[in-house]
């Protein structure tokens, strides 16, 4: 079954703070741990959401709303995804524990959601 | 955390770490059977334990560090009594001075790869390397290997024990293949993964066409392959080849359970993630510069039809020059069949029909259902509706999937009879 990892942006990576040399060399031997295990499918990160563009439909049936980032409102965004490939819903979140803390400053955050397809 | 849910947590830490467990362990007792079974008791002790200290934060390097104080105990009890002592207990001791997690992914690959090695080793037979591979790189349990291939759990648990026994005494060192013979080694381990994936690909009888748990296990090891052995091509054409095989893992039965040839599947829902994954893999294989070899080979064809939007888009002419590489490569009058196919796709049924005419003296095809079938199809495109129908007759009374029959059995239905 396969598993997103969605790392959700903190307020530094929303300002393009960029990471530390630290956290981009344990992410990238993370992502090299999840390779040898034979599970990653895909990893990337996202700009962040300033050169973002949401498609909204208030209306049903009506033309939807098209706005630009950056997107201010507290509902937290995405900064990043890891796909994976796993047994198990234990087994995605064994590996979701031994991903890096991915933003720092008390902002790190990662949901997984199964995904429909087998 | 109620005990099920750590069971199960546990469960999910044995499939991640198990491997590496083992194969760091392999390495410093030269034994497998040794090392799986200080690994599963290091197992036992955390699920007696976890439950109540709760889960280590690093759990990996906690079952290493038990697994090896037991490796510790037995090597003092038998102390002397066997003269590889002094050297392992050596190596013990040093790598109890290392950082445990520092050393782990320091040498982790090429364990890995010898444990790969030893599972798939010729001394063993094809089932036996099956089924230890299974064990020990999957981190599968006795009953999910059984399970897989439908048959009793005491039947692989037996035969995981003779192999252990088997490798013991053909002393099977834990090293990697010297070099003259690592090409040969290579291919009898990809040989047991791409045997894994076919057999969860299509059952060769009975209803069942596809077996997902085992080709899971194959794109997993095959996966875990590419990283330790990058630069051998024929890996990465074999990730290719399952990679895009699976693409159409969705497409290839309807509702009714009945197969979709490839030509009439809804490309639509082929499985864009594992098309480009497979391409990747079989550019990693291209991009070594040697010449392709029969994995390769067989993804670049199926990378043919993975690219054509439509199945009228195929590029025909090209799959045939594939599969004469590919006869080259590897000789079987299975490849000809398939060749005679793609020509007669791409220049026409009397082409294909020629090819076929040369193979119907075939020892090895004589019984294979698939020669009259395209035989069959070839005569039939040619408005030769008799002799299709006797070849369509022959293949259904020949195949001993259900459900081809029932196909081949339409289409002598399908044979307009003459005047």
């Amino acid at each position: 079954m396969r598993y997103l990892l969605m790392v959700k942006a903190g307020k530094h990576a929303e300002a393009g703070v960029m990471p530390s040399r630290e956290l981009v060399d344990a992410m990238s031997e993370y992502n090299e741990r999840l390779a040898q295990a034979g599970v990653l499918l895909a990893a990337e990160g996202l700009q962040p959401s300033a050169s973002g563009i949401r498609i909204a439909y208030p209306m049903p049936g009506d033309h939807p709303v098209v706005t630009v980032g950056p997107f201010l409102e507290d509902k937290k965004l995405v900064a990043g995804y890891t796909l994976i490939d796993v047994g198990s819903e234990e087994e995605a979140v064994e590996w979701a524990l031994r991903m890096p803390d991915p933003s720092g400053y008390g902002e790190g955050e990662i949901e997984l959601r199964q995904l429909k397809s087998k | 955390m109620s005990a099920s849910a750590t069971h199960r947590t546990i469960d999910a830490i044995w499939r991640i770490e198990s491997a590496k467990l083992i194969a760091g362990l392999a390495r410093m007792l030269r034994d497998i059977g040794l090392a799986e079974d200080l690994a599963q008791d290091a197992l036992v002790i955390a699920l007696e334990r976890w439950p109540d200290t709760g889960i280590p934060d690093n759990p990996g390097a906690w079952l290493m560090t038990t697994a090896k104080r037991r490796a510790i105990d037995l090597l003092r009890r038998n102390k002397l009594r066997d003269r590889k002592y002094e050297e392992v207990g050596r190596e013990i001791h040093a790598y109890a001075e290392d950082d445990i997690v520092g050393a782990l992914d320091g040498e982790i690959g090429d364990d890995l790869l010898r444990l790969i090695f030893t599972t798939c080793h010729p001394v063993l037979s094809q089932e036996a390397r099956v089924a230890l591979t299974l064990r020990l790189l999957a981190g599968l349990t006795t009953d999910e290997i059984a399970r897989a291939f439908l048959v009793a759990e005491s039947t692989i648990a037996q035969r995981i024990v003779r192999a252990k026994r088997t490798l013991n005494t053909a002393q099977v060192p834990f090293e990697m293949p010297v070099a003259h013979e690592l090409k040969e080694r290579l291919s009898t381990v990809l040989e047991v993964i791409y045997l894994l994936f076919n057999e969860g690909y299509a059952a060769t009888s009975g209803g069942s066409w596809v077996r997902p748990l085992l080709c899971q296990e194959a794109l997993r090891l095959g996966r875990m392959l590419a990283e330790i052995a990058p630069s051998e091509p024929e890996v990465h054409g074999l990730v290719a080849l399952m990679e895009i095989q699976s693409s159409r893992f969705k497409t290839r039965v309807n509702a009714k359970g009945e197969p979709i040839l490839l030509m009439d599947q809804n490309r639509a829902l082929w499985d864009r993630l594992l098309i480009r994954r497979g391409l990747a893999a079989l550019e990693r294989a291209r991009s070594l510069g040697r010449p392709l070899g029969p994995y390769a080979l067989q993804a670049a064809i199926a990378a043919c039809h993975a690219q054509a939007r439509t199945a009228e888009e195929t590029d025909w002419a090209r799959i045939a020059a594939l599969y004469e590489a590919l006869a080259r490569a590897m000789p079987s009058p299975i490849v000809e069949l398939n060749r005679a196919v793609a020509i007669s796709m791409a220049f026409g049924p009397l082409f294909g029909l020629q090819l076929v005419e040369e193979l119907t003296s075939e020892p090895m095809l004589k019984d294979y259902h698939l020669l009259p079938s395209v035989r069959g199809d070839f005569l039939f495109k040619l408005g030769r509706f008799d002799e299709a129908r006797s070849e369509f007759a022959r293949a259904a009374s020949l195949t001993r999937n259900e459900r081809e029959r029932d196909l081949l059995l339409k289409r002598v239905a399908e044979c307009p009879i003459s005047e």
